[in-house]
């Protein structure tokens, strides 16, 4: 017990000698230069939590030790097969059941699980960690916005086109790289995604540079679009409704809903041909595959150049719900955030990554929402303060929960993904579920 | 002529301050082959470790310029250092035997948690500071453009040649840096040798950040503003520099790093300062395709 209480000891006075700095010495701009100011509170309770964390994991740790440090048991597999389904039908009947705000924020999350969807492929099957996979977003988006803005071209026409410029540029990229070793293949996708947004900034007469592209077009359906003047046409005037903006929101998430399930539907398709059997392969042992004859660099190419083309149209759909696209949107934050996604929904699991995006971008939005009403009904300074500045502590908690999964539960958090084909004893290969 | 040779000396500086970052990459995937993404954060956090120190030293009323920076350099320095130890220790060092995307995951989430966590506390704005070292000397004067070798950039490389000397000698020379060696050459001999690997991998995270701290604070004098996003654009060049000096080459690190800060430096006053960051990203790529094991680095042969 002594020990145990030493332990604590040290490590509070480690968080003491990393925090006091940082934290209880603020840097702020006066009005001679750079002033400090002390915080002394915010460093005492950040090292006691510390002190409290490490003596809890030391008297507890063992004992709380999970049972399978490679993901949840059969009982917790079970239960995710009556989740999807249920999943489903919530998401099919959402729109005639909530408001605006929560059709736009289901079509948010909605957008995120697709991006997980295509990365998935990339990290969670291939095994190959792309850090730029926003570049593909981005490439996506842009190139639907400069099709129609330039050309005119619908939505549906410029969907499949935005996603063989992403996939095309998958394969540009992943070309010379993906010889190279997986670590080198992270820095390079990291490198690419900072040079295509330096570009989308500076190349002015294409893009616009900083200030983006404005009225872009939005999708029609059959050719009906969703213009508020309600003439022929339009889709109010077609079915003889009052024209509403809500009919263009439910329209779009079902757009981006039907664009995901044609993701899902189509990545549990390929796992199952020989090609994505050569993924798992590959994901698992590179040298075995190898030695096995496959050819590692056209399964990489592969594997990334179909990540590139949904990451190409959820992009193409991103820029004609928001009508306006910049550089700011495509930032490594949000590459770092769908990665955020896969990893904690569990690598390669198609469920664990729709569950990780609704919690992670859906849940924490709620939060956010819940805490400013709960401040507007109580009049609540600490509750306001606390809504504010919850979107700058996201990052902060997407990193910690990146570091946190791979070290208690490697294959992620809500989920998991084993080979799809497995050796048993007897040597004879069995085919994996869902 | 005269304006090439002040892009010469600008572009010396600036390398030199990425050689020392690059020295932290090169040294860690020498002795664990990884990339520790974080490095460029623990570059940033030694920065604001140092703005921090200076800023706290004026207002204890010690002004004199050596002496302030010779404390705030060991200050930053231990500190970074206690960072670097921190996160090889809670972020790296469990996921040994794991499987081979786990530490790359893992560093990334580390760097995203610093780079958030400096941009929570201290705030996300560019931090300015006054000139330490105000002035400098006209070298020549030719076309009517004066060259000039601010006092800054002289301690720049005075304070970053002795560190590496110090850091060649540790390494060349002493017991620690002949276990540093051996761990890099084969970790497993070596623990069956009776070196403590844990710990040789330890004190290599913290040499690493002691280094990327004494970076920052030469940024930091250099540029005059910092923020919490320069660990990342810094970071991949750094790496950039390690790969093209060979990674795992110790004089290759610091060769890359002046090669990338001449790069740099020359890309922008001839070309355009708008793709400065594209040029060196571009580097990596160039490099990484037809010269894979750098000017300075040995081929990497795997075994199964």
């Amino acid at each position: 017990m002594k020990g145990v209480f030493r332990d604590a000891g040290l490590s509070a006075l480690i968080a003491l000698g990393l925090f006091a700095p940082l934290i209880g010495l603020v840097t702020e701009n006066g009005e001679s230069g750079l002033v400090l100011r002390a915080r002394p509170v915010a460093v005492a309770v950040v090292v006691s939590l510390v002190f409290l964390g490490r003596l809890l994991m030391l008297i507890r740790g063992r004992r709380i030790a999970l049972p399978s440090k490679f993901g949840p048991g059969p009982a917790m597999v079970r239960a995710g097969k009556a989740v999807a389904p249920v999943l489903l039908i919530v998401a099919l009947l959402l729109p005639f059941g909530g408001s605006r705000y929560y059709v736009d924020l289901a079509t948010l999350v909605l957008t995120y699980i697709m991006l997980g969807w295509g990365l998935n492929v990339v990290v969670g099957l291939a095994g190959l960690l792309d850090l730029g996979y926003v570049a593909f977003y981005a490439v996506g988006a842009y190139s639907y916005a400069l099709l129609a803005t330039t050309f005119g071209l619908g939505f549906w026409s410029c969907l499949p086109l935005a996603g063989i410029m992403a996939a095309f540029w998958g394969v540009l990229l992943g070309f010379p790289v993906l010889r190279l070793r997986g670590d080198y293949l992270a820095i390079v996708t990291l490198a690419f995604g900072e040079i295509i947004r330096i570009v989308l900034i500076n190349w002015v007469s294409l893009t616009n540079g900083p200030n983006g592209i404005t009225g872009i077009p939005r999708p029609t359906l059959f050719g009906l679009s969703f213009s508020m003047d309600g003439g022929e046409g339009t889709f109010a005037g077609f079915f003889n409704l009052e024209p509403e903006t809500i009919q263009r929101v439910i329209f779009l998430y079902y757009v981006i809903l039907g664009l995901a399930l044609i993701t899902n539907w189509f990545t549990l398709r390929l796992r199952r041909t020989p090609l994505g059997r050569a993924w798992e392969a590959l994901r698992e042992d590179e040298t075995a595959c190898r030695s096995l004859g496959i050819n590692v660099t056209n399964t990489k190419l592969t594997a990334f150049a179909i990540g590139a083309m949904f990451g190409g149209f959820a992009g193409a759909f991103f820029a004609t719900r928001q009508a306006f696209i910049s550089p700011e949107s495509f930032t490594f934050i949000e590459s770092a955030t769908v990665l955020a996604i896969v990893v904690l929904g569990g690598l390669g699991s198609q469920l664990g990554v729709a569950l990780a995006a609704i919690v992670m971008v859906g849940g924490l939005e709620l939060l956010r929402s819940l805490l400013s009403w709960l401040a507007d009904e109580m009049g609540s300074e600490l509750f306001a303060g606390i809504a504010n500045e919850l979107p700058l502590y996201r990052m902060l908690v997407f990193g910690l929960a990146l570091v946190v999964v791979m070290v208690l539960r490697p294959r992620g958090m809500v989920s998991t993904r084993t080979p799809t084909v497995t050796l048993t004893r007897a040597g004879t290969p069995v085919g994996g579920g869902a | 002529m005269a304006y090439a040779l002040q892009q010469l000396i600008n572009g010396i500086t600036l390398g030199m301050i990425y050689g020392l970052i690059a020295v932290g990459y090169t040294m860690v995937y020498g002795i664990i082959g990884m990339i520790n993404f974080a490095h460029g954060d623990i570059f940033m956090i030694g920065a604001f470790l140092s703005l921090i120190a200076l800023l706290g030293l004026a207002s204890l009323g010690i002004t004199a310029v050596p002496i302030a920076l010779a404390l705030t350099l060991v200050f930053a320095a231990a500190l970074a250092a206690l960072y670097g130890w921190t996160v090889e220790r809670v972020a790296y060092r469990p996921l040994r035997g794991s499987f081979r995307l786990a530490p790359l995951i893992s560093a990334i989430g580390m760097s995203i948690t610093l780079q958030n966590f400096v941009q929570v506390s201290q705030g996300a704005r560019v931090k300015p500071m006054e000139a330490l070292i105000p002035g400098g000397f006209q070298i020549m004067d030719m076309d009517d453009f004066a060259v000039r070798l601010s006092w800054m950039q002289i301690v720049i490389a005075v304070t970053t040649l002795s560190i590496l000397a110090i850091f060649t000698w540790l390494v060349t020379q002493t017991p620690l840096g002949r276990r540093m060696r051996a761990c890099e050459q084969d970790l497993r001999m070596a623990s069956l040798l009776g070196i403590d690997t844990d710990l040789t991998i330890s004190v290599t995270f913290v040499i690493g950040a002691a280094l990327a701290a004494v970076a920052g604070l030469m940024f930091l004098l250099y540029y005059g503003a910092i923020d919490f996003f320069i660990g990342f654009v810094a970071g991949v060049k750094a790496f950039t520099a390690a790969v093209l000096g060979g990674i795992g080459s110790l004089p290759g690190a610091v060769l890359g790093g002046l090669l990338i800060g001449l790069i740099e430096v020359f890309w922008s006053a001839y070309f355009s300062v708008e793709y400065k960051d594209v040029a060196a990203f571009s580097i990596l790529i160039i490099v990484l395709i037809f010269l894979p094991t750098g000017i300075l680095g040995r081929a990497e042969v795997e075994k199964v």
